[in-house]
């Protein structure tokens, strides 16, 4: 056999995996129209309220439960001003302080919900629909009945026996109500694409090179299940701050003292607004609009690349321009 | 994983068996209607192999040549363990893979490869060339450094002709061509040193330019590496020139099997005869009447009694399995052939409905319409038999006649053709070997 080995045989891997980072990104790169716009301001947005999550001790001059400053008690219901840019609430609260440091708790659940939903229904779908049988029937019928309730009766449910436990009604309880809504949903979009993956010649060649299930599963079947779930993660996102803030609404969400809440406050403010009182339920309730509006058109946008059905690529138009004389010649 | 995993591997001499199959079966269960299972009938099988014994010697090239439908993937994959054996065995090395546990057999999928016939689908689109090609070497814990992984990587795709390596390493499959994806394939089989490739029609996807090189190259590679290939095809075109021994399958078993220049220069078996008349001939001054065979593959759900190449056989007589069905078809045929001649809607009206035809049975009882007799039932089939009295179907008609106001036709025993030594070749079929 030729021995020669080729001019450069070590490619180091770190290379190979920026290689298939850039083969994995090259959609959004290539996104062109409306995709690119919508997926742009989904980026903007969304990374706007992380950046406020993050910073909200740096940007917000108070504390979400703070109720004076130097002594001094904040007045109550008070009108923005030049102190309290957005006003403060019947409890004195900064408006502000509290949006901005919304914006953390909203993040903080959402994203533990999401690395749960997945970390559960991602691998629980690739079981199931790779190996079938009665596993799979099961797992289907379960993840069937839990979709047939609405989300949020679900969501309140777990709620409500979660706080009544010793876990209380914190992050963590809010983040596993909104998980126990969401893992059928990727559940049945991981294991639906398996059942078609699974078919593949080269899952049955995998099989052939002795690979075992597990294997095959991770290194042929995952890849190419995968690439559906960011853009169902990123709408679900924007849905999961909805249902949070519907539970802060109810009342079976963050407790007032775990962290400041846009639902819990919106539902406040509901007796102020007939008093006149805008500013306490407009702020909070607009930056519920504004990240769920953000975290969608992200959404959109990735499902508008990645989607190879919804994807149009750049090169799809020409302009020919008319060849000078070429007219001419033909008359 | 340990790193040599250790497969008892016994020195198989030149032209021994290196896998016997015995009395093979593979059944594919088929679901029935929403109906049937709702109320939990059985959808039935179909016998994608029914029945076949063969040897693959060491160091040959066997063809195993059919139409689709016949069952002769379904062989290799069964071979392959990708598919359950229903009964039989297939001895690979001394092992009887069609019943060893899945763990047990990973170990012996080392000495055993396949390429399968589309080149796309069979690498994985998320993985690089290199990463596909090494991959098996890992899966085998055989080389565990990564830059000796993928010197030999580099080695294994110079040898299949995909050099300069590096060129292509990196690359994903949707980056190469046809040809070379299917390179690329064929160097993941031999990375592993194998020595059986199953080959399921291995260029029958690629372009017409390119066959004759991935089939030359597939022949280097049988001398370099000492590999045994079972050859599934459709084309005995290009299995003429590949194979040595050539095995013909028709619905699930094999009809006749021999060395290859045997089976060109002189087919037994009326199937073989037709498959290689519809061999197409460049010289048209050459041709030969192509009276290839009439109708279909028969339902393999349901084949036809006795030889499942009867219906179509224009040599079948008294024992190859006439029935009831047959009758049906031979109606139908005609009906279908002269519809809108005179007397044909009349002949239509008189049977009426054929469904009584429909069960595979060696005698069939037809009643007639309210108003008619039996005795212008028969007259009729007796006008079929003497417009064409050479239709083989009457030669396996035993009885035929009007009783109590019926019409009663008796078939002949049906017999089961089996394998047997004729001139150079095993052939299955009664013209050869008469029933016992």
């Amino acid at each position: 056999m030729a021995a020669t080995a080729p001019a450069s045989p070590r490619t180091p891997y770190g290379r190979a995996r920026l290689l298939a980072l850039g083969r994995a990104t090259k959609p959004i790169r290539e996104a062109s129209g409306i995709a690119r716009g919508m997926f742009w301001a989904g980026v903007g947005i969304t990374f706007a309220f992380i950046l406020m999550a993050f910073l909200a001790p740096v940007i917000s001059r108070y504390n979400f439960s703070q109720y004076k400053a130097n002594g001094v008690r904040f007045p109550q219901l008070g009108h923005p001003s030049g102190l309290h840019w957005m006003g403060t609430t019947v409890q004195s609260d900064d408006v502000m302080a509290r949006v901005i440091y919304g914006a953390q708790t909203e993040l903080k659940v959402v994203v533990i919900a999401l690395a749960m939903s997945l970390s559960i229904g991602v691998p629980l779908g690739l079981i199931s629909g790779y190996f079938g049988g009665i596993l799979d029937r099961a797992l289907v019928l379960i993840m069937d009945a839990i979709f047939a309730f609405p989300y949020l009766l679900i969501a309140i449910v777990i709620a409500f026996v979660l706080s009544t436990s010793s876990i209380g009604g914190g992050i963590f309880t809010a983040a596993i109500a909104i998980t126990a809504a969401y893992v059928p949903l990727y559940f049945r979009v991981v294991r639906n694409h398996v059942i078609s993956v699974r078919e593949e010649p080269y899952v049955d060649a995998a099989r052939a090179l002795g690979a075992r299930p597990r294997t095959v599963i991770r290194k042929y079947v995952f890849f190419n299940v995968v690439q559906n779930v960011p853009p169902i993660a990123t709408l679900n996102a924007a849905d999961a701050i909805l249902l949070l803030a519907s539970l802060g609404f109810l009342g079976y969400g963050i407790q007032p003292t775990q962290g400041a809440e846009w639902g819990y406050d919106v539902s406040r403010a509901v007796s102020d607004a007939s008093s006149g009182i805008w500013w306490t339920g407009l702020f909070p309730g607009l930056a519920i609009v504004l990240l769920v509006t953000g975290l969608t058109l992200l959404g959109e946008g990735l499902n508008e690349t990645i989607n190879p059905v919804l994807r149009r690529r750049r090169f799809g138009q020409f302009d020919f321009e008319p060849v000078p004389g070429a007219v001419e010649e033909a008359e | 994983m340990r790193p040599e995993a250790a497969v008892a591997r016994p020195d198989i001499a030149e032209g021994e068996p290196l896998v016997s199959i015995r009395d093979l079966r593979t059944y594919y269960s088929i679901r029935g209607s929403f109906a049937d299972r709702l109320v939990g009938r059985e959808g039935g099988v179909v016998k994608a192999v029914d029945g076949v014994s063969l040897d693959v010697r060491k160091g040959e090239v066997l063809g195993l040549v059919g139409e689709s439908g016949s069952g002769k993937t379904t062989l290799g994959r069964t071979i392959l363990g990708l598919v359950r054996a229903t009964s039989g065995v297939v001895e690979f090395e001394g092992h009887d893979v069609a019943h060893v546990p899945e763990r047990e057999f990973r170990a012996l999928r080392r000495r055993m490869q396949v390429v399968f016939q589309d080149p796309h689908a069979s690498l994985n689109p998320a993985m690089t060339i290199a990463q596909a090609v090494g991959h098996p070497l890992q899966i085998h814990g055989l080389e565990r450094n990564r830059e000796r992984l993928r010197i030999k990587v580099a080695e294994a795709l110079e040898r299949v002709g995909l050099a300069p390596a590096a060129q292509y390493m990196d690359k994903y499959p949707s980056d190469l061509s046809g040809g070379q994806k299917q390179r690329a394939v064929i160097a993941r089989a031999i990375i592993l040193n194998p020595v059986l490739l199953v080959a399921d029609e291995p260029v029958s996807m690629l372009d017409m330019s390119v066959r004759a090189k991935i089939l030359e190259l597939m022949a280097e590679l049988k001398r370099d590496f000492d590999l045994t290939y079972l050859y599934v095809t459709h084309d005995l075109a290009t299995a003429k020139f590949f194979c040595d021994r050539i095995a013909i399958m028709y619905l699930g078993r094999i009809v006749e099997i021999g060395d290859a220049a045997s089976i060109y220069a002189d087919p037994k078996h009326p199937y073989t005869k037709a498959l290689l008349r519809a061999i197409p001939e460049p010289d048209p001054a050459r041709a030969v009447p192509r009276d290839l065979p009439r109708g279909e593959v028969p339902d393999a759900a349901s084949p036809p009694l006795g030889c499942s190449f009867h219906p179509r056989c224009p040599l079948a007589f008294q024992p190859c399995g006439w029935e009831s069905r047959d009758l049906r078809d031979l109606l139908e045929a005609r009906w279908a052939r002269k519809a809108g001649e005179a007397g044909v809607e009349e002949e239509e009206a008189l049977f009426g409905n054929l469904d009584a035809l429909s069960a595979p049975l060696i005698s069939a009882r037809l009643t007639p319409p309210r108003g008619r007799t039996a005795a212008e039932m028969l007259a009729v089939l007796e006008r079929i038999r003497t417009e064409d009295p050479d239709e083989p179907f009457w030669k396996g008609v035993r009885r035929l006649e009007a009783v109590d106001g019926r019409l009663e036709l008796d078939f002949h025993e049906p017999h089961d053709p089996t394998l047997g030594q004729s001139g150079d070749v095993e052939v299955a079929c009664h013209l050869y070997n008469a029933p016992a």
